[in-house]
């Protein structure tokens, strides 16, 4: 235990996640060490991120205005939305360029077991944006597990009587891998999706 | 199933010999994880877990391999009602267990068979659900009194049911407030508890509201702290109803 300053620090690190107390202490140390400068460049920056990162209106997706750089892009399409659990799914899915219309960022999956429910995601402002009758393919991209599927199980049941195409991200066998290795669910899914070529 | 560091899991299980237990599982939410559909929720499965089991709770044991016995995730994952209700049978399981390794063999084949009971989609989630907690509750040691009076023991199907008393109650012992269900609400509860289908997949849809609210009544008393699942459960689907 140390005194002051450093172990406020260090206990206000080990409050993140992912960070035990021996990261905290070595984070904190590599802290004091550090030049002043990168030091103020790092307060600057969690100070910004404070200040200027919101929610997007329409998608609720990080932005640092209004609206999000995507919502705002004119370039996309508004024929389609594609619904993830989190802005970093938003992120891994604009990595592929496969995709170009807009999302909907959920904040979770429904997970009873945690307390989460239909009402404590952004579903009601989803079928805001699918009542204005633009929306031809609602792509569900929730994650591949027990949730994220009870999620989008959930969300087809309610958006299927609008008319509206539902789809569902395929699962499947990961690119580079040995079919050997696969496990049965992985394996299973992939045949279930399989496809003529 | 709880997050832990990057890209770990703290795996909560139920296990036949030694009652519950928790083991981080690493690497299991990559999408390259060997094993990590396995460690899904609702699934009966072969793990191994490497730790000392006598050294309870100083240290976070690891699940090292598992092997899938079967899967019920798989199936209720895209059955809304099923997957609701199934959460609400492992959140009982886990209360119905506050000390880990303690084994509760009974608890254990309930729960297992709960989940086969909800994922071949035989009979109503819900009547599936209201049955594991009617006879996870009796094997706790406070099923309701449903063929008696919970206060003078007087045998009979008695029209009042208090939830504070312990179930049905006669006449003479009938405290104020008590609920007064209709007497084939208590025939489905029993038939619940006795695992007569027959009865309970012809009852209809009033009676089984009646009956959830008074088996989550009775449940929750007894657990002092209500359930997280139990408001979440999707009651609207007539599945298996006749």
């Amino acid at each position: 235990m140390f005194e002051g300053a450093i172990q406020d620090l260090i206990d206000e690190l080990g409050r993140l996640p992912g960070i035990g107390p021996k990261s905290a202490q070595r984070l904190a140390f590599h802290l004091l060490q550090a030049d002043d400068a990168d030091v103020a460049r790092l307060v600057s920056a969690l100070q910004r991120v404070k200040e200027l990162v919101r929610f997007c209106a329409t998608c609720f997706n990080v932005a640092e205005s209004e609206e999000c750089r995507i919502c705002r892009d004119p370039r996309r399409s508004d024929e389609s939305i594609c619904v993830v659990e989190e802005p970093k799914d938003v992120v891994a899915i604009e990595r592929t360029g496969e995709f170009r219309g807009r999302y909907h960022v959920l904040g979770g999956a429904i997970n009873p077991l945690e307390g989460v429910g239909p009402d404590n995601l952004r579903i009601r402002e989803l079928m805001a944006r699918l009542a204005s009758g633009e929306i031809k393919e609602l792509i569900l991209a929730t994650d591949p597990n027990t949730e994220g599927e009870a999620t989008a199980t959930y969300l087809a049941l309610l958006v299927k009587p609008m008319g509206i195409a539902v789809t569902r991200l395929a699962s499947g066998l990961p690119v580079g891998g040995d079919l050997e290795y696969a496990d049965e669910i992985t394996l299973g899914r992939a045949f279930e999706g399989r496809r003529a070529v | 199933m709880q997050k832990l560091g990057e890209s770990d899991r703290i795996i909560t299980m139920l296990t036949r010999r030694h009652g519950r237990i928790r083991a981080a599982a690493k690497g299991v939410r990559r999408t390259s994880s060997r094993f990590g559909a396995r460690l899904e929720p609702f699934g009966h499965i072969d793990v191994q877990v490497a730790g000392d089991l006598g050294n309870h709770g100083r240290s976070l044991h690891t699940i090292r391999q598992a092997e899938s016995i079967e899967l019920y995730g798989k199936q209720l994952g895209r059955d809304y009602p099923r997957y609701t209700a199934a959460s609400a049978i492992a959140e009982t399981a886990e209360r119905l267990t506050p000390e880990e390794y303690e084994p509760s063999l009974r608890l254990f084949q309930l729960t297992l068979g709960a989940m086969r009971g909800l994922s071949v989609a035989e009979h109503a989630s819900t009547l599936v659900l209201d049955a594991f907690l009617l006879r996870a509750m009796a094997s706790a040691g406070w099923a309701p009194a449903l063929t008696e009076c919970a206060v003078c023991g007087a045998p009979g199907r008695h029209a009042a049911f208090a939830v504070p008393a312990g179930g049905s109650v006669c006449p003479d012992c009938r405290p104020p407030g008590s609920a007064r269900p209709a007497p084939s609400t208590l025939e489905l509860m029993v038939a619940l508890t006795a695992g007569d289908w027959l009865i309970a997949d012809a009852s209809d849809a009033s009676q089984r509201r009646e009956c959830s609210g008074l088996v989550a009544a009775h449940l929750q008393w007894h657990l002092e702290r209500g359930l997280r699942s139990l408001p979440l459960v999707d009651r609207s689907s007539s599945d298996g109803e006749s």
